[in-house]
């Protein structure tokens, strides 16, 4: 039966969500595994070798418990709230590059779900849609915490979306196109000098803007320092507080799933995609050395370095981890303080310093 | 494609309903979020996808959200809401019927030109002729629109200062 390319990116766009979601499971397993290693415990290691078993053991637990809707409780939206933010958690991991062109024969695979020309608004605007989740849920739930959860969440997304989105304004001013492709293809390079490849990716040119994304990423996935929607010590657990079985894990999964976006996002935009140092040296190396064809030497690279975005995207989850089992909270005003007087200020500064450079050809 | 515009402007159409005829004001917020994404939907369909990503990131990810927040706030819900006087439910009712009869006698004549398939560029919707149109043929207007908006976030933060001796603990 012939296999019609069209299908083909139907297949990627299942292994996308599918690596999503299971990126997202075993992000759960790897936050208890790094907060026991950085507060000195054991962690999970009794279901299966290393612990490994301890997400399906946590979705077992989750599916059987007793489903619970509070009192005066809108049903129909107390329902609707986790579905909607686990939809538009998984939505934005649609356009973002994880490879380049495998090449069989005639059939091209792009190992991408979609492309269209404006991928980074795209995932701007589904980071924007993620705040209804939690808001709807935290209203539907009929709690004063809760609401004041929702009402959190609302205020800090939109402070941070503005400085993030000032930041984004930075990277588009160098690269001139909105298509997340485009931008990573821009950060390769093919020049001899050794580091080159890495001194072409946006960070190098970038960092104040890298730093102000990164903060700005932390506030959007209600991460700590900013998880102040569900502060525990002040709002008993916030926008979940009337939660409990699967709705609960799916509030919880798309925290995970946004921050796996996240740090795709952060990789693909600042950190050289699917681009790694030497990548036109090795394959260079495989054709003339190794005497392989070009295509084949090309799949190579393609898959190395999707295994190379994967490990960048890894770190940065680690990171997010890090960060979350060594930093306090914040306070709500130091929060909003943080993000309208000194992010964006500086994402303001850091537009005029880029447009300067660009204008006196220092970077381009 | 057409079964995709009605199946669109169906969509749109019952939600904007939705909006009008919802008891809840949360539900009602909720609705018109649905008819931004069905009017993004229809900017797809006419090629214009920077328009349609925009309107949602703007409309439905920024202003809705403000929209539902205050509504949250409020916490009106069908028992607490007060009664109209006849008046203004009759004021209302005037107005709207006649905004109704102003768009219908703008709309009679238009009549539908169609295309030229030849002719028709079907990059116009792209980000970058949008880009040289605003900043080639409305260059001024674009300009202070933007000193506008970052007046606007300046004056925001100016709010927000710190003054001298406030302590927030």
């Amino acid at each position: 039966m012939d296999f019609p390319p069209l299908a083909w990116q139907g297949v990627v766009v299942l292994v996308v969500f599918g690596v999503s979601l299971l990126i997202a499971t075993y992000s759960t397993y790897a936050e208890r595994v790094i907060a026991a290693f950085l507060q000195d415990r054991v962690g999970p290691d009794r279901a299966g070798p290393f612990g490994l078993l301890q997400p399906l053991a946590d979705a077992v637990k989750l599916f059987t418990k007793e489903e619970f809707f509070p009192a005066g409780a809108n049903r129909a939206l107390f329902v609707f709230g986790p579905c909607l933010a686990m939809i538009t958690a998984l939505m934005s991991s649609a356009v973002i590059p994880f490879g380049n062109v495998l090449q069989f024969g005639d059939t091209a695979i792009h190992l991408q779900g979609i492309e269209i020309n404006v991928g980074m608004l795209y995932v701007f605007g589904m980071v924007s849609l993620g705040v209804y989740g939690i808001m709807i849920g935290g209203w539907a739930s009929n709690n004063k915490f809760s609401l004041l959860g929702a009402i959190r969440a609302a205020s800090q997304n939109i402070s941070y979306e503005i400085a993030m989105g000032l930041a984004l304004i930075a990277v588009l001013m160098m690269s001139g196109s909105l298509s997340l492709r485009e931008i990573t293809f821009q950060q390769a390079s093919d020049a001899p000098f050794v580091w080159q490849d890495i001194f072409n990716w946006n960070v190098m040119k970038q960092p104040l803007g890298f730093i102000i994304f990164i903060v700005c990423a932390f506030a959007e996935t209600n991460r700590t320092p900013f998880d102040l929607p569900e502060c525990e010590t002040e709002l008993i657990g916030g926008y979940h507080t009337e939660y409990s079985s699967m709705k609960m894990g799916l509030y919880l999964f798309a925290e995970y799933i946004n921050v796996f976006v996240a740090s795709a996002v952060m990789s693909v935009l600042y950190f050289g995609g699917f681009n790694f140092p030497f990548q036109s040296e090795l394959r260079d190396w495989l054709v003339s050395s190794q005497s392989l064809e070009l295509v084949t030497a090309s799949n190579i690279i393609t898959i190395v370095g999707l295994l190379g975005l994967f490990a960048k995207i890894f770190s940065f989850i680690f990171f997010f981890m890090w960060v979350r089992w060594t930093l306090p909270r914040f306070r709500y005003d130091q929060l909003m303080r943080l993000g309208w007087t000194i992010l964006i200020p500086l994402a303001i500064f850091n537009i005029l310093l880029t447009g300067g450079l660009i204008t006196f050809g220092i970077i381009k | 494609m057409s079964s995709l515009f009605l199946f669109l402007s169906f969509v749109a159409l019952l939600s904007a309903l939705g909006v009008v005829l919802a008891k809840n004001p949360v539900h009602s917020v909720l609705f018109l979020i649905l008819t931004f994404f069905t009017l993004s939907g229809h900017y797809l369909l006419l090629n214009a996808q920077f328009l349609a990503a925009v309107n949602i990131i703007v409309y439905a990810g920024a202003i809705m959200v403000l929209f539902l927040f205050v509504i949250m706030f409020l916490n009106l819900n069908e028992e607490t809401e007060p009664h109209k006087p006849a008046l203004a439910k009759f004021a209302a009712a005037i107005a709207g019927g006649s905004l109704l009869l102003i768009l219908v006698a703008a709309m009679r004549d238009i009549q539908p030109e169609g295309y030229n398939a030849t002719s028709f560029d079907s990059q116009i919707g792209m980000v970058d002729k949008l880009g040289l149109v605003l900043f080639q043929q409305y260059a001024l207007p674009f300009e202070l629109a933007s000193i506008l908006l970052l007046v606007a976030m300046v004056g925001s933060v100016m709010l927000g200062k710190r003054e001298v001796g406030e302590r927030n603990f």
